[in-house]
């Protein structure tokens, strides 16, 4: 059949880069970390040994907790408050689309280095956070001088972001039909019941959606640390993907840095794994709805 | 007699619950838009005390609230457009457009056939293959990054922009083929097979009736890797070594890092509204597409 061939004559472009740009780059990465480089001499297989230094790491050790608590406030902070905003502005509106606009900017700047330099005023000693706390009486905060505020900084950040979540569960919110609500009120159920008993379950699909992606990005997190706080102070804000580009790029200990990278990897893996585990017992299909895609 | 002031009875009482029901709505839509607008103003803050910052004095910018500045002054706009190194931020902007717009152009070709492959022929392996494009989606690309960096170095093609968007020739990035594919999927393949009988080949039904329908799918992905290329800070920082060749992402955390010692701090507010322009405009003008694009893309998984 002709017709088998064409296809796969559109799909080569993407399928030699899927060899060159992905598989590959994986399986060297891997290979790496169980070698000793740094780019001048040829590599060296020097086994476990990569693993076993960072396990003896202790900067390893204050970044990886720093990762896991970066991942721990971003997240679920993120996705309350994109789905509470988006719950609030799913209503017959008027200026709907200024405030779906003011939302939603942030999420497309803030990946932006400007803004990382933004932050850093923003949060500097006396920067516009500090003296808008002074207008309520309260003492200038030194943001970047403990590991606590240093970590709130950036998390800030990327929770400020939340615009593109948001926009996700406003579609979502869109979608659930009308008459399940009328159903809902006609058995009694009041507002805050309703929420949870029908546009919840409904949403779960997406929640589930979302919450995999921002996993998967808050665990890769490097412009805030590296703009704003330089992985400081004391690295308490040296989240992985800094250690990772610091090893590999600035030191050039290239084994090193593959094996950190591998960690984190699977690190991911195990997060994403266990949502999509669990998500037979939280994650709701609709009949009607499932049949797209 | 009777009848009418039963039926009066039960109007009254109907108009009650009716005002009732329309004050307890009105309060609802009155807190809507308190929070609504008190956040509003907390996500917008930070952007606008940036731009009024850019025209402050240096002890201005870290004295007051007010985004409004004393004094219009377009002095740190001079001065950051020359920055402190030997080239302005002309040299910097030339530089970013050098591999956004090749990525962009790549991006979309590239996506646009991936896709069409996939969501309207039948091959070997379609479902394997189909699963693998989804799950790259998921990849973490920092696990990519050291090979692809001594792939480059071997080539010897550090320090050009051509690791900056060769892979967008292979439409690397999953999410765009996937934003396309879902679009067509929702274009009736009637069309398709009334133009082969027409006489057109599977181009030529590509070009001539699929991509003008297309046309919402294919501005959502320009402005969207638009935006992320220019949002783009690690690839270059990695790739990138001669100043002559930064980018203005690179230009600015440069100045960043320069101006730590001596404080002309409104020279890099000014530098980094200079760096936001382009995708403030870009947004501006193509804001129902970002909202379309990612609601779409998002979704339908």
């Amino acid at each position: 059949m002709e017709n088998r061939r064409i296809g796969l004559l559109y799909i080569l472009p993407w399928l030699i880069g899927l060899v060159i740009f992905t598989i590959y780059p994986f399986v060297t990465s891997l290979i790496l970390s169980f070698t000793n480089y740094n780019i001048i001499n040829a590599p060296q297989f020097i086994g476990i040994q990569n693993y076993v230094n960072m396990f003896h790491d202790s900067t390893f050790w204050t970044s990886f907790t720093a990762t896991l608590e970066y991942v721990v406030i971003t997240v679920p902070l993120k996705l309350i408050f994109s789905l509470f905003i988006a719950f609030i502005l799913n209503y017959k509106l008027k200026g709907i689309n200024f405030y779906r606009t003011a939302y939603y900017i942030p999420s497309i700047l803030g990946g932006n280095i400007a803004i990382a330099v933004l932050w850093k005023f923003v949060f500097a000693n006396t920067g516009l956070v500090n003296q808008v706390l002074g207008v309520f009486g309260i003492k200038p905060v030194g943001w970047f001088s403990t590991g606590l505020g240093a970590i709130f900084t950036i998390s800030a950040l990327r929770v400020w972001e939340f615009g593109s979540t948001m926009v996700i569960f406003l579609a979502g919110l869109k979608d659930i039909p009308q008459e399940l609500y009328e159903a809902a009120a006609v058995d009694g159920a009041g507002k805050i019941k309703t929420f949870f008993k029908v546009t919840i379950p409904l949403l779960t699909p997406i929640i589930f959606f979302n919450l995999v992606m921002q996993l998967i990005q808050a665990f890769q997190e490097f412009n805030g640390p590296y703009m704003i706080t330089q992985g400081g102070p004391l690295y308490k804000t040296y989240l992985l993907p800094m250690m990772i580009y610091d090893n590999s790029f600035k030191f050039f200990n290239m084994g090193y840095g593959s094996a950190i990278s591998w960690f984190l990897f699977i690190i991911i893996m195990i997060f994403t794994m266990f949502v999509f585990s669990s998500s037979k017992y939280w994650v709701f299909y609709s009949d009607e709805g499932g049949g797209e895609s | 007699m009777n009848n009418e002031t039963a039926f009066n009875n039960i109007n009254l009482r109907m108009d009650k619950g009716y005002r009732k029901r329309e004050f307890r709505r009105k309060v609802n839509l009155a807190i809507r838009y308190a929070i609504l607008t008190i956040g509003a103003i907390i996500m917008l803050y930070p952007i606008v005390w940036l731009v009024g910052a850019s025209f402050k004095t240096n002890s201005e910018i870290f004295s007051s609230i007010s985004f409004i500045p004393k004094k219009i002054d377009f002095t740190p706009y001079v001065k950051g457009w020359i920055t402190g190194t030997q080239y302005t931020f002309a040299t910097y902007y030339l530089n970013t457009f050098k591999y956004v717009i090749p990525k962009v152009i790549f991006t979309v070709v590239s996506s646009v056939l991936t896709a069409y492959g996939f969501s309207r022929f039948d091959f070997p392996f379609k479902k394997p293959l189909f699963a693998i494009l989804i799950s790259t989606m998921f990849l973490p690309q920092i696990v990519l990054r050291i090979p692809l960096y001594l792939f480059w170095k071997q080539l010897h093609l550090l320090d050009t922009f051509i690791p900056l968007y060769a892979n967008d020739i292979f439409a690397a990035e999953a999410f765009f083929v996937f934003m396309i594919i879902q679009f067509m999927r929702g274009i009736p393949k009637e069309l398709d097979e009334a133009a082969k009988i027409d006489g057109c080949n599977s181009f030529t039904i590509l070009t001539r009736i699929l991509l003008p329908v297309i046309t919402p799918a294919i501005v959502s992905v320009t402005i969207f890797q638009f935006m992320w290329s220019m949002n783009d800070f690690m690839g270059p920082l990695i790739y990138i070594s001669t100043v002559s060749k930064y980018p203005v992402s690179i230009a600015l955390k440069m100045a960043m890092d320069a101006t730590s010692g001596n404080f002309e701090w409104n020279k890099i507010i000014a530098m980094s509204v200079i760096a936001l322009i382009p995708s403030i405009v870009v947004f501006f003008s193509a804001q129902k597409y970002f909202v379309e694009g990612i609601s779409t893309s998002g979704l339908k998984g």
